[in-house]
């Protein structure tokens, strides 16, 4: 029921180039060390004197996270240079979080599609920054789990005689406290941020999906087309315009509240304290940031 | 010093400036500022463009019809969330228009019959429920309302109805049961339906001396109430919806 990776990729072998002839080790060794040297006096040559102190004296005159920096050639790089989308934001001021009270779901999948459209993830199945999943325990004891299409058009009938109970739970990215997939990205491309956002470096990310592997909640998978890592953002292009995410803006029911950890007042914290909260998988001391209520035991 | 040395010390020296030469091309700019990671990457991610304008953005321009709905029963659903993403229609409200759903297959995603939905959503089968006929057609999208009166609990309790309907007591009313003030009807949360509050009312027909309806009564269990169940109530055992004796 969850999303695979697209495991064949057929594209990422043919990149390797035509087969070469052959080159023995006495011709590579020759060929590869003058050519090692060259580079190396050409690296010294013209980098090693203004690499430095120029680079430093960049860095102290433009300070905090100057969004779209030379090496950046991402497509909306020039537009950021032009418009500092974080002019006027602190993240100091700001510990999100988002509660999912399940009693109130009603698996519509307004938010999922909110959250394709919002975020530009694929159309195709199993590429979800968020989904809905529906629990159906059976008066047989077991459990059936499912999510066609992230539950984004609806959900099929079910047999009703054999149901005990049935819900629905949205899930997507817990934004853990303590991220398991920060910690095994090789590359540092995938962070937490200061407002307690954990976001992904496009232009850094090296797709080797260790990240996937690591996330106990299936919250990433590799996006088809840049084959990099891909997860939800509490849509942090929203956050920082002072919007809130597109899936709790969308939800129809409030079954979405999003806020402010560390808040004093905020309907976040007034569902904090009215309801009994519980997060997924606890046990893993991630330290989850969507917080349930009215979860039932049944689901991880 | 020995000769070895020197040329070890050597390759060293230059193993380790190559090092550091490379890592100054290597290294973004801005990684490690902030963290392990490349500052300038959070403005990437922020810079985005946003496609959903919200529904603060829609009330500014449609004063009127955002009255309607924050006053109606659609009062939690975002105009977007009908009408589709409309930020580009807040930038440019004559360029480019919003959808408007026709039909009723939008409706249906949250109104049609699904047991997983909470009790007392309410919900129809959109096969028996006016087929063919848009629900606007009824019903003022902004600020819903019921043409009619429900008539029937089922409108709004579809599961319960649909197990009731399989079970021994398919043939019992839900008034039967419950006492239902009009005003559940329309304010659903404001007056609820009574339970039956001592078994006293089930003994009505499960008591060894009632009188159920003469067809039933050979069919009807009895139930010595002065040793069966103690202090409990019947329905905090039994599902009167779905009786577990066949």
């Amino acid at each position: 029921m969850k999303r695979r990776d697209p495991s064949a990729m057929p594209g990422s072998r043919e990149a390797d180039g035509p087969a070469n002839e052959p080159v023995d080790r006495r011709q590579f060794l020759s060929r590869s060390l003058p050519a090692g040297w060259v580079l190396l006096t050409a690296l010294t040559g013209c980098g090693g004197g203004p690499a430095g102190p120029v680079e430093g004296g960049e860095e102290a005159a433009s300070g905090q996270a100057p969004p779209g920096g030379a090496e950046a050639p991402a497509p909306g790089a020039e537009e950021a240079k032009a418009e500092d989308p974080l002019a006027g934001y602190d993240p100091s001021q700001h510990n999100y979080a988002m509660a999912i009270n399940v009693d109130r779901c009603i698996g519509c999948g307004r938010c999922v599609e909110a959250c394709k459209t919002e975020n530009d993830v694929p159309r195709e199945p199993f590429y979800f920054r968020t989904w809905i999943e529906r629990y159906v325990v059976q008066r047989n004891g077991h459990t059936v789990v499912t999510s066609p299409n992230g539950g984004i058009s609806g959900f099929p009938p079910v047999e009703e005689a054999e149901i005990l109970r049935t819900f629905f739970v949205p899930k997507l990215c817990n934004h853990c406290d303590n991220p398991p997939c920060v910690q095994v990205c090789p590359v540092g491309a995938t962070f937490k941020t200061e407002d307690g956002v954990v976001l992904v470096d496009h232009d850094y990310c090296i797709g080797c999906r260790y990240c996937i592997q690591a996330c106990p909640y299936g919250a990433r998978f590799l996006h088809p087309v840049t084959r990099t890592a891909e997860k939800c953002t509490f849509c942090y292009h929203r956050l920082v315009k002072g919007l809130i995410p597109a899936c709790v803006e969308m939800c129809p029911t409030q079954a979405r509240i999003f806020g402010d950890l560390d808040a004093l007042s905020s309907p976040l914290a007034r569902f904090q304290r009215m309801h009994k909260i519980q997060t997924l998988k606890s046990h893993l001391n991630t330290e989850p940031k969507v917080l349930y209520a009215n979860l039932d035991g049944e689901v991880s | 010093m020995r000769q070895q040395v020197t040329r070890l010390t050597l390759l060293f020296v230059v193993l380790i400036g190559a090092l550091i030469v490379a890592r100054a091309f290597l290294v973004p700019e801005t990684f490690g500022e902030l963290g392990h990671f490349r500052a300038t990457a959070i403005g990437e991610t922020a810079g985005l463009e946003v496609k959903y304008a919200g529904r603060a953005a829609c009330a500014e321009c449609h004063v009127d019809v955002e009255e309607t709905r924050a006053a109606g029963r659609h009062a939690l659903v975002s105009c977007e969330a009908c009408h589709g993403p409309g930020a580009d229609h807040a930038e440019d409200p004559t360029a480019v228009q919003p959808e408007k759903p026709v039909g009723r297959d939008l409706c249906t995603l949250c109104h049609g019959y699904d047991p997983s939905r909470p009790t007392g959503f309410p919900q129809i089968d959109p096969t028996i429920h006016n087929p063919l006929q848009p629900c606007t057609a009824c019903h003022e999208a902004h600020a819903p309302e019921p043409p009619v009166t429900p008539e029937s609990c089922t409108g709004c309790h579809g599961q319960i109805a649909r197990t009731k309907a399989v079970s021994h007591h398919a043939l019992l009313a839900c008034t039967t049961c419950h006492t239902v003030e009009e005003e559940h009807k329309l304010h659903p949360s404001a007056s609820r339906p009574t339970k039956p509050a001592d078994r006293s009312f089930c003994g009505r027909c499960h008591a060894p001396d009632a009188q159920p309806p003469a067809d039933l009564i050979q069919q009807v269990p009895r139930v010595d109430f002065s040793t069966h169940g103690g202090h409990y109530v019947c329905w905090q055992c039994h599902y009167p919806h779905f009786p577990e004796l066949r």
